[in-house]
């Protein structure tokens, strides 16, 4: 054969064309594949939502518990208002791009709440996206039909520390969030943290925090309160369905329309 | 198992499929060389998924999938690398297969392809794929390389699931998921070894392994 398979031009047509074909294969793969990977995906996250109200389901039987049991969601706008129509369908909205994506405009948030009814009981179930140490965490948490009281939660991550802070997703870290309140009795919004050194047995907005697991334990504690500040308004309706909105509320909504209206103001400046 | 198999009365002019000296290919990895025991490759892998039998299966299959893979395709191309960029072919071509190994995994055993998570990616850097595509699928043709890669990941997944049993037996008392020792037998005071369930046993089962091959097969035993 006159070809020299050790020539330099020889090598570099090798080299284009195998990672032509390499990368044919592999985008094929991967297309073919999405359809099963996202239903998998799916079923992962019914899961989560039912373990946050104490149903173990395993993939196989997610989807007909789901059906079973989640019986509505609501979309809440960045004002902790209902929106009656949707862009997009609850379960679909991607939680955490309603968080950190920059580019979004307030009044295109969207954030979802699913409604479960479980032995005659009603909770609410919140999604919740934050950081770790290492990388994101998330989870959901149940509220009673009282608007204030954690009925369960599920948290999971990424990649937090083993033995450390990704103790975040075992049963001992957090079955004390259990009868845990996330409003005060006088109706202030007060967040469970995860408290270093251990939370007094008659803190209602505490749990203990993993030691060793300061900042994965911060991020949980910030996680629940960016996340829950945001469905304050939804919560207290169900409290006091008929009690006009107490002061702090007024206040949070003024300052998120004052900033609303600073973003007119840019607009119009420029 | 018996080499005894092998047909020598066949009068082929090509070797038959499963010559003595192909079936040894298959056979070897499980006893005299094999890839965990005698080599000493790919230990990382085999300490961090053999909590349970069902990973360790999976992931047996998996480097089995990519060692036999990338030996017969490594083979077939093998007349056609450019020798100076032959390493970077080899990772192409393992990196490929192993992606499509995970994707597969994702979308048929999504729980599995969790809870094996980066180690399923990690078979790429497997001392044992480059190693039998380097020592073996660049010298020999196809059919031999293909059955190579087989033995060697057999070898490899016989090794893993043997640490498995063991490690899910007396850690977490079940076989596949499935509760073998009975509740009676807990109720007498019996419990789990926790420390089954961490990377370190994993580490001292594989040396009793290798304690309990050398005391039968002596010739592996080095002469100082």
């Amino acid at each position: 054969m006159a070809l020299d398979i050790n020539s330099n031009k020889y090598t570099f047509g090798f080299s284009a064309v195998m990672v032509v074909v390499v990368a044919v294969l592999l985008a094929v793969a991967s297309e073919s594949l999405k359809p099963m990977q996202n239903a998998n995906v799916k079923r992962e996250k019914m899961q989560n939502i039912l373990s946050s109200v104490g149903v173990k389901a395993t993939a196989g039987e997610a989807e007909a518990l789901y059906a079973e049991l989640i019986t509505g969601s609501v979309v809440i706008g960045h004002d902790g208002q209902v929106i009656s129509e949707p862009k997009n369908e609850a379960f679909n909205i991607d939680v955490l791009a309603q968080y950190k994506d920059k580019a979004k405009q307030d009044g295109d948030k969207e954030f979802p709440l699913f409604i479960c009814e479980k032995d005659g009981k009603t909770s609410y179930i919140i999604p919740m996206v934050g950081t770790g140490l290492w990388g994101p965490i998330w989870g959901y948490m149940a509220i009673a039909s009282d608007g204030k009281t954690v009925e369960g939660v599920s948290f999971d991550h990424k990649s937090e520390t083993p033995g450390l802070g990704a103790e975040i997703n075992q049963g001992w870290f957090q079955a004390p969030f259990v009868g845990k309140t996330i409003f005060t009795d006088a109706g202030e919004f007060a967040p469970i943290k995860a408290v270093k050194g251990g939370a007094a047995d008659d803190d209602m907005h505490g749990v203990d925090a993993i030691s060793g697991g300061t900042i994965t334990s911060n991020g949980l504690s910030a996680m629940i309160e960016n996340t829950l500040k945001i469905y304050t308004t939804y919560l207290k309706g169900i409290q006091a369905p008929a009690v006009e909105e107490l002061a702090p509320m007024a206040v949070d909504s003024l300052a998120v329309d004052s900033l609303a209206i600073d973003t007119v103001n840019v607009k119009v400046i420029q | 198992m018996s080499t005894a198999v092998a047909e020598p009365e066949v009068k082929a002019p090509s070797e038959p499929m499963f010559s003595k000296k192909t079936l040894k290919l298959i056979t070897d990895p499980f006893n005299d060389n094999n890839p965990i025991t005698v080599q000493v490759l790919g230990i990382c892998s085999a300490l961090a998924i053999t909590v349970q039998v069902k990973q360790a299966i999976v992931m047996g299959l998996s480097v089995m999938v990519v060692t036999a893979a990338s030996n017969l395709i490594l083979s077939l191309i093998r007349n056609y690398v450019p020798n100076r960029i032959r390493i970077i072919v080899q990772l192409v071509i393992v990196a490929a297969l192993v992606i499509l190994v995970d994707q597969t995994l994702k979308a048929f055993v999504y729980d599995v392809s969790k809870a094996l998570s980066v180690f399923v990616g990690l078979i790429i850097t497997n001392c044992i794929v480059m190693g039998r595509i380097e020592a073996f699928a660049l010298a020999n043709k196809p059919w031999p390389s293909f059955v190579d890669g087989i033995g060697n990941g057999a070898g490899y997944g016989a090794i893993l699931v043997a640490v498995a049993v063991i490690r899910e037996l007396f850690g977490s008392g079940k076989l596949l998921g499935f509760q073998v020792i009975p509740d009676a037998v807990y109720a007498a005071g019996y419990v789990n070894n926790g420390l089954m369930i961490l990377p370190p046993m994993a580490l001292i089962t594989v040396g009793c392994i290798i304690w309990i091959q050398r005391s039968k097969n002596t010739k592996l035993i080095e002469k100082h």
